[in-house]
C-alpha cells in the first residue's frame, strides 16, 4: 500500500524458481498467526458476552453493535431509537482525520513540489529534512506539540511577552489542537507519495501548456494536478487512514469534547469501560471502514493502469 | 534555459516549505532547548543547566525509566533482527522465483500490518493472546512488534533486490555454485546496504511503538513509550523533556546512518 512500493509482479528474474513457498512461509506464518487470525478473533470477540471487568462470556450476542446503533432506554425495554452517541465519535473521528489530511495536502503540496523541482543535491537535503521528524518517536512529537501549543507553553508565553495576544490563545483541549496534532504526527506521508509523482511529472507539459498561453495557475490546475493525481491520492489516504484511528493526539492534545475513535476503543479495554465486546465491535466497524477506503482506492487504481 | 525554470516556480512555494519545516521542528527543538532549563518550572528560564540529564540517570523515577529503555532496546533489537530475516525470505520470493500460486495475495499479506489501524492490531492481538491463554508479557510485545516490522523491513529490501540484476548470481551458478551459495556468497553481501536500512527503519518503527505495545504489555512490564505516556499523564514534568531529548537524539542518528548507507548504497550501485 506505501506508495512507490514494488508490487513484486515486475521482477522477472526466476533464479530460485521452485523455492517461493520455502521462502515465503516465514512472513505467511508470522503475520497469519499473530495478524490475520488475531483479527477474526476479533471479529469474533464482537459477537460474544461481556464480562464486567473486562474479557468475555463465550455465549453469542449481539449486544455489542445493538449499544452501538441503538438506544433503547435505561432499562432496555423501550423501542429503539438511534443511538448518536457512537456513530457521532465516528463522524468526528472521519471529519478530523478529513480536516487533517486536507491540511496536510495544502502544506505538503507545495512542500512537495518545491523538492522535486531542486537539483539533485539540494534535493536529498530537503528530503532528508522533511523525513527526520517521521522518525522521532511519535509519543515524543506529540508530546512536544502539547509542551509548545499548552496555555502557560513557551508559545502563549512568547505572544504575550511580545504584546501580539493579551490572554492565552486558549489552543489546547480544542478540535483545532488535535487537528493540528494529527497534520503534525503524518505530514511527511504526505510529501513523500508527491515528491515521487512530481518527480516523475514531464516538464515538456508545462511548456506546452506556456505556449498555449496559459498562466502558472491555469497549468497548475489543468494539467499538473490531473499529472500527479496519483500521487496526491495516495498522499491523502496515507494520512487519512491512521489519523482516523489515532490514539495520542486526540487523547494528549483533545479533552472530552475532541473524544475520538482510538480513545473510544481504548477505554474499553484498558479504562474504566472494560466492555471488551463492545470494543471489539468498534474496532471491527473502525476496520471495515478502513477496508472500504483501500479497497476503492485499489480498484481505481487497477482502472487507470 | 531560463524559460524551464520559470515553468517549475510557483509564487509562494518556498515559504510554504519553510513554514512547514518550522512546524515540524519548532515543538522538537523548543523541547530540546527546554530540557536544558535550571529552573524546577518548566516553562519560566532560569538558565541554563544538566540537572534534569543528571535526574534521568539517577533521580527517583531512574530505575523505572531504566528498566524501561532496556526493555524497549532488547525488544527493539530482538524484533527488528527477526522481521529483518523474514522480509529478506520474502523478498528473494518475491523478487527472483519467478510467478507463483498466491503471489498477489503474499504481498497483501506483507502490507497488512500497514492497512490495519494500529488501534484494531493492538486490540486484535489483546483479544488472541487472551483467547489462547498467552501470559502477557515481553514475549507478547516482542511477537506483535515482529509482525508490523516485517513490512517496514520488507519495502526497502525488495526495492533494493529488484534494482540488482541477477546476472551476478548467474554467473556464479554457471561456474557450479548451488543456488544457496549463489544467495549467500553473491546475492546477500550486494544486499548489506538494503537489508541495513530495512533494519533501521523496523528498528525504529518498533522502538516508536506505543499503542500496541499497551496493549499487549501486561501488568508492570513499561517499554519507555509506555512509561513516558504514565508519566505525561500526570503533566510534563522536565525529566521528560530530558528523555525526550535523548530519544530525539537516538532518533537522528539512526536516520542519519540509514541515510549515509542508503547514499553509500547507491554509489556502490553505481559504480557496479
Amino acid at each position: 500500500m506505501a506508495a512507490g512500493a514494488p508490487m513484486g509482479e515486475g521482477s522477472a528474474s526466476n533464479i530460485y524458481r521452485g523455492n517461493s513457498l520455502k521462502l515465503m512461509l516465514p512472513a505467511w506464518a508470522m503475520i497469519g498467526v499473530f495478524l490475520l487470525a488475531p483479527v477474526a478473533m476479533m471479529a469474533i470477540y464482537s459477537f460474544l458476552t461481556k464480562e464486567f471487568r473486562g474479557g468475555v462470556i463465550w455465549q453469542f450476542s449481539t449486544a455489542a453493535y445493538d449499544q452501538f446503533f441503538f438506544n433503547r432506554g435505561l432499562f432496555g425495554d423501550e423501542p429503539p431509537t438511534i443511538e448518536w452517541t457512537y456513530i457521532g465519535i465516528f463522524w468526528r473521528s472521519i471529519w478530523q482525520a478529513g480536516v487533517a489530511t486536507i491540511a496536510c495536502l495544502l502544506i505538503g503540496f507545495p512542500t512537495a513540489w518545491f523538492i522535486a523541482t531542486r537539483d539533485a543535491k539540494t534535493r536529498s537535503v530537503w528530503l532528508f529534512l522533511v523525513t527526520v521528524p517521521y522518525w522521532v518517536n511519535l509519543l515524543i512529537r506529540t508530546v512536544s506539540m502539547k509542551f509548545l501549543i499548552r496555555d502557560t507553553g513557551p508559545l502563549n508565553e512568547f505572544l504575550l511577552w511580545s504584546g501580539t495576544i493579551s490572554e492565552p490563545l486558549g489552543l489546547i483541549n480544542t478540535n483545532f489542537a488535535v487537528q493540528l496534532g494529527l497534520f503534525y504526527s503524518y505530514l511527511p506521508f504526505m510529501v513523500l507519495p508527491i515528491y515521487a509523482a512530481v518527480e516523475r511529472y514531464d516538464f515538456a507539459l508545462s511548456e506546452a501548456a506556456a505556449d498555449l498561453y496559459a498562466g502558472v495557475w491555469t497549468t497548475l490546475r489543468l494539467v499538473i494536478l490531473p499529472e500527479v493525481k496519483p500521487g496526491i491520492v495516495a498522499g491523502c489516504i496515507l494520512v487519512f487512514v491512521p489519523s482516523l484511528g489515532a490514539f495520542l493526539a486526540p487523547d494528549l492534545l483533545g479533552g472530552a469534547k475532541t473524544f475520538m475513535i482510538g480513545s473510544l476503543i481504548e477505554e474499553q479495554f484498558k479504562g474504566a469501560a472494560g466492555n471488551w465486546p463492545f470494543g471489539a465491535a468498534a474496532s471491527t466497524i473502525l476496520l471495515t471502514i478502513v477496508m472500504a477506503v483501500l479497497l476503492v482506492y485499489a480498484r481505481n487504481q487497477n482502472r487507470g493502469a | 534555459m531560463p524559460a524551464k525554470t520559470d515553468l517549475r516556480r510557483f509564487p509562494g512555494f518556498l515559504t510554504v516549505t519553510i513554514l512547514c519545516l518550522i512546524v515540524l521542528y519548532a515543538p522538537l527543538i523548543v523541547v530540546a532547548v527546554y530540557s536544558f532549563n535550571a529552573s524546577t518550572s518548566i516553562t519560566r528560564w532560569g538558565g541554563t543547566s544538566l540537572a534534569w540529564y543528571v535526574d534521568v540517570f539517577t533521580g527517583p523515577e531512574a530505575p523505572k525509566f531504566q528498566q524501561a529503555a532496556i526493555n524497549s532496546f532488547v525488544i527493539a533489537i530482538t524484533a527488528s533482527i527477526i522481521a529483518t530475516a523474514i522480509a529478506t525470505l520474502a523478498s528473494v520470493a518475491m523478487t527472483r522465483t519467478g510467478r507463483f500460486n498466491g503471489k498477489t495475495l503474499s504481498f497483501a499479506l506483507i502490507s497488512l500490518p500497514l492497512m490495519v489501524p494500529e488501534v484494531v492490531t493492538a486490540v486484535a492481538s489483546l483479544v488472541f493472546f487472551t483467547a489462547i491463554g498467552f501470559t502477557t508479557g515481553l514475549m507478547t510485545i516482542l511477537i506483535a512488534h515482529i509482525v508490523f516490522c516485517i513490512p517496514f523491513a520488507y519495502l526497502p529490501i525488495s526495492a533494493r533486490m529488484q534494482s540488482i540484476p541477477d546476472m551476478y548470481e548467474q554467473a556464479a551458478m554457471d561456474l557450479y555454485a548451488t543456488p544457496r551459495e549463489a544467495f549467500k556468497l553473491v546475492l546477500l553481501p550486494l544486499m548489506t546496504p538494503g537489508i541495513l536500512s530495512g533494519f533501521l527503519l523496523a528498528f525504529i518503527i518498533s522502538l516508536d511503538d506505543f499503542l500496541i505495545t499497551n496493549f499487549v504489555k501486561g501488568a508492570g512490564v513499561e517499554t519507555l513509550p509506555t512509561a513516558i505516556f504514565g508519566s505525561v499523564k500526570q503533566g510534563i514534568k522536565p525529566n521528560i523533556m530530558a528523555i525526550s531529548t535523548l530519544m530525539l537524539g537516538i532518533s537522528v542518528i539512526f536516520v542519519s546512518l540509514s541515510w549515509l548507507i542508503g547514499r553509500a548504497g547507491q554509489n556502490k550501485a553505481k559504480e557496479n
